[in-house]
């Protein structure tokens, strides 16, 4: 971390103090940050691109004599800046909403669990390039119809970020995080070109998992290139881990208690107890797990991160929870608010997997194994464009995806499709786990065996 | 009462704003950085001022006011560069970015004798005309009162609305562009949008829908916005689609409606006439200048230049003013968007089109108002050619990918039949590749109009308008249930 780019939590909060009391107000919080970030690209043995940046934010919140609440955000952290940003932010609370203020959280000042995250000195943005133009070049040569890796990024950074409030919470938490990813592009004659890539993730450059990295890259973008058209239908459907993450990220808004209030979930105050998915299906949220590289130990409003049981036997049990919706629903803050004047809440690290192990009730059908299934069966490998294709509040997904089409144990690419579905009907049509749960840096989960998918392809 | 977050007299460096005063600063940068054996450097300087309200039900419930400064500092030697960005705008800070980028090239960071540098060129002024814009926006009254007017109106047309939202946002930013090859300008920028969501429910039926509007350096945009037409055309569409069926997978003729129908060109073909996409390889356009890559029927234009559009700018962020950029003329590929790099590194001259989300992105080569320019046909034409297939009348989202292979959702969508439209349809992606696709658009209709969007690639997120007239695919993969 380059001392010309750290935060002082106490000089913060001295220089706030005085700066608030000037404007008159007693009542504040803020949350603040400060990063140092290098990345390097590289485009055929030749440095693409070389970046650095330096980053510094505030966003601050004062509550008015009425008890109304107001933010402002600035990258000036200067005495200038933080005085402005108090003035806009008092300004802003004439319109704060009366019927939803946040409050500073209960457990702001609550003992916080300890992470396990060392910190690493930077490396020479030279030498992270001449790491990435290896890697780049190893990629390359793994197969002759690999032509480039047009996308591709080695990233590290410095980063700092505070919590304090007018009631004496101080929170503080130093990090730095190492990124790869490696995107390949192959293409063979007279056929269409394919791509696939991999990504790692680490507390320094140091220890990020290169040959892991080139090796699952190459091997992803290799078995896509013997590729065929898939017949449109329905098919029993495997997710990679990855995948059934990002579809269940999709619809976080089912966990989502802010969601739940502003009537755009699924999921209503009733729906706690209620069966969700089949019995034999569990769903946390642990923000905790040593495989969150960059896992905060704290939220936006200073609640310590936890592991929270979401959906337990296929039971809805928790909602995910800022201040403000926590107390409207007569329970703890969960550590997953944001900083607003309308808290967002959000998911950390999802855990997915068996309720238990044993028979089909707790573990679903056993001896699942995707690479000796007869078939027909459509491994799901990555989806895209979650954003366009979700409708989150309806619970239908319409999603291009990467995979193979199993059949009497072969695997054949498939060419362009999308997999289409609902949500409540996917968590109901599970047929089981297939395997250990693999961690990933969105979440630890198997692969995910689900029936009857609808499948559109161009065959 | 407003939050126009104004700078205070004698503040920092955002205080004083941009302009000559600048040069002699910038100008030891620049020397600086040519003189350490740079080919090229070039300082962006930024300031911000940002508002966004939302408005749910009859409650405005939230209001975010953001304002910063910055700077992106990128030097040039051969075909490669560095990138350094900031918040950070004293004299110090801003050297010691310099230095870092030199360092990132190689070149030792030191003052030496000679006359690389022979000075800024006369400041190009665009923001003069424009310095009173963020006063004259609407207070926050003012916005916060139309917001709920327009959630209101929807109440008043809507039935089973379950949610209604309306969101203004108001981006304010000035910009100084300066460079060693005398490069020297600044301009004001405003874009303001606007935005109106419902969610309905009726039993197990659920439809959700939006519409954005969106506007560059109008300040008045919000005052003049119509708020019943707005409010009547959102809750028409999300009453018809409350109840749609899921549409049938399958292959398909399709027609696309105008204004926001244009989210195709934009992605399946758009991005792949960026400099940007030819660096890296990934367009299969790279050698097709000059050769058909479209139906003769498609023409296709991108530019910077009209007045009040999203993607409209004074110059670029590199300093350059936009062109009006003809990319395929009657199906024949004419010019790829360039930015400095990307005719560094291409040879494909400069558009006008090096654009970034802010100071802490490097430009790069990224469409401004890019649509399909009208054609012969009247929309009622395109329908009636059409024994079976599928209408699209407002496109949510997409996205390409790095084989050219794009995808986007329909938001509302009918089933034509015997060259009528009949019921309404939900749930549709279509998806294909642009070398496919763009040959099978058969027909233009005759009503060309433009929508606003948003575009997030290698340079951040970005304001631009796409823009078409009803158009027909011959055939394309529609993904449903």
């Amino acid at each position: 971390m380059s001392s010309a780019n750290t935060l002082d939590a106490a000089n913060l909060r001295d220089r706030l103090e005085r700066l608030a009391s000037g404007h008159g107000i007693s009542r504040w919080d803020l949350g603040a940050s400060c990063s140092s970030d290098t990345s390097v690209q590289v485009d055929r043995g030749e440095a693409k691109q070389m970046k650095a940046a330096q980053r510094s934010a505030i966003t601050v919140r004062v509550w008015n004599g009425d008890d109304l609440v107001g933010i402002s955000s600035t990258s000036d952290l200067s005495d200038q800046g933080l005085a402005r940003a108090l003035s806009v932010a008092r300004d802003a609370s004439a319109f704060g909403n009366a019927d939803d203020t946040p409050a500073f959280s209960p457990l702001a000042t609550a003992p916080l669990q300890e992470l396990d995250q060392p910190l690493h000195e930077p490396q020479n943005i030279l030498r992270l390039l001449e790491t990435l133009k290896e890697a780049e070049r190893q990629l390359l040569s793994r197969h002759r119809s690999i032509g480039t890796v047009p996308y591709n990024g080695l990233a590290q950074r410095s980063s700092e970020r505070i919590y304090l409030n007018s009631n004496g919470a101080c929170r503080q938490q130093l990090q730095t995080t190492a990124s790869l990813y490696l995107y390949a592009r192959a293409e063979e004659a007279g056929r269409k070109p394919r791509s696939a890539g991999a990504v790692r993730l680490a507390y320094g450059a140091t220890e990020l998992d290169i040959t892991g990295c080139i090796d699952e890259a190459a091997e992803r973008t290799i078995s896509h290139l013997d590729y065929a058209p898939i017949q449109t239908g329905h098919y029993t459907c495997v997710f990679s881990p990855e995948a059934f993450l990002d579809l269940i990220g999709a619809f976080s808004s089912l966990f989502n208690a802010r969601a739940v209030l502003d009537g755009v979930s699924l999921s209503n105050r009733e729906s706690l107890g209620q069966s969700l998915a089949c019995p034999f299906f569990n769903l946390h949220d642990n923000g905790l797990h040593p495989g969150n590289i960059g896992a905060s130990s704290f939220d936006g409003e200073g609640t310590p991160t936890q592991r929270l049981a979401l959906v337990e036997g296929g039971v809805l049990k928790n909602f995910l929870h800022s201040e403000a919706t926590a107390r409207r629903f007569g329970v703890a803050p969960t550590g997953h608010a944001g900083m607003g004047a309308k808290v967002s809440v959000g998911p950390d690290y999802f855990e997915i997997g068996p309720t238990g192990s044993g028979g089909p009730e707790l573990a679903g059908q056993s001896g699942l194994d995707h690479l000796k299934h007869q078939g027909p069966l459509v491994l799901i490998d990555s989806l895209s464009a979650l954003h366009a294709g979700v409708k989150a509040s309806q619970g239908s997904f319409s999603l291009p995806f990467d995979g193979w089409l199993i059949n009497r144990g072969e695997r054949v690419s498939i060419e362009a499709a999308t997999v289409a579905g609902d949500i409540r009907t996917v968590l109901k049509a599970l047929i089981g786990f297939e395997g250990p749960a693999k961690v990933t840096p969105d979440g630890v989960c198997p692969y995910v065996w689900v029936d009857g998918l609808s499948i559109t392809g161009e065959a | 009462m407003t939050v126009t977050t104004r700078a205070p007299e004698g503040g920092a460096a955002q205080a004083s704003g941009f302009g000559n005063h600048w040069r002699e600063r910038l100008e030891m940068l620049l020397g600086f950085g040519r003189s350490s054996g740079a080919d090229l450097v070039e300082v962006f300087l930024e300031r911000t001022d940002q508002l966004s309200v939302l408005a749910e039900q009859d409650t405005i419930t939230s209001v975010s006011p953001a304002f910063g400064v910055g700077a992106g500092i990128r030097v040039f030697r051969g075909s490669h560069d560095g990138f350094v960005s900031t918040n950070d705008l004293t004299q110090a800070g801003l050297q010691a970015a310099l230095e870092q980028a030199l360092g990132m090239l190689g070149l030792e960071p030191i003052a030496r004798p000679g006359d690389a540098f022979s000075g800024l060129e006369t400041l190009r002024d665009h923001a003069l005309s424009k310095a009173d814009w963020l006063q004259r926006c609407p207070e926050l009254h003012e916005a916060t009162g139309r917001l709920l007017d327009g959630t209101a109106r929807l109440e008043r047309h809507g039935r089973h609305l379950q949610v209604r939202r309306g969101s203004y946002s108001r981006n304010w930013q000035e910009v100084l562009v300066a460079a060693s090859d005398g490069t020297f300008a600044r301009d004001i920028r405003l874009h303001q949008s606007l935005g109106l969501n419902v969610l309905a429910a009726d039993g197990d039926h659920r439809a959700s829908l939006g519409r954005r509007y969106g506007t560059s350096d109008r300040p008045d945009d919000l005052r003049e916005w119509d708020a019943e037409a707005s409010a009547l055309d959102v809750c028409q569409s999300v009453g018809t689609m409350l109840y749609a069926d899921y549409v049938e997978a399958g292959q398909m003729p399709a027609v696309l409606a105008n204004r926001f129908g244009g989210v195709i060109f934009h992605e399946a073909c758009g991005h792949l006439l960026e400099t940007t996409q030819l660096e890296r390889g990934t367009t299969p356009f790279a050698e097709m200048v000059g050769q058909p890559i479209a139906h003769e029927s498609l023409t296709a234009i991108d530019e910077g230049l009209t007045g009040g559009a999203f993607g409209s700018m004074s110059i670029d962020d590199e300093g350059m003013e936009p062109q009006r950029t003809v990319l395929i003329e009657n199906g024949i590929l004419r010019r790829f968007l360039s930015d400095r790099a990307g005719e560094q590194r291409t040879g494909h001259p400069r558009t006008g089109s090096g654009r970034r989300q802010s100071h802490s992105f490097a430009a790069a080569s990224r469409m401004r108002n890019t649509f399909i320019a009208a054609g012969p046909h009247s929309p009622e034409a395109l329908i009636a050619s059409i024994d079976r297939g599928l209408y699209c009348k407002s496109m949510g989202g997409g996205s390409v990918g790095p084989t050219g292979q794009f995808n986007f959702a329909v938001e509302e969508g009918f089933l034509i039949e015997n060259g009528t439209l009949t019921k309404p349809v939900k749930g549709a992606t279509l998806i294909g590749e642009a070398k496919e696709v763009m040959p099978r658009i058969s027909m233009c209709a005759n009503d060309l109009e433009l929508a606003a969007g948003f575009c997030g690639s290698v340079s951040g997120s970005i304001f631009v308008t796409v823009g078409q007239p009803h158009v027909k695919v011959d055939s394309i993969t529609v993904g449903g249930r």
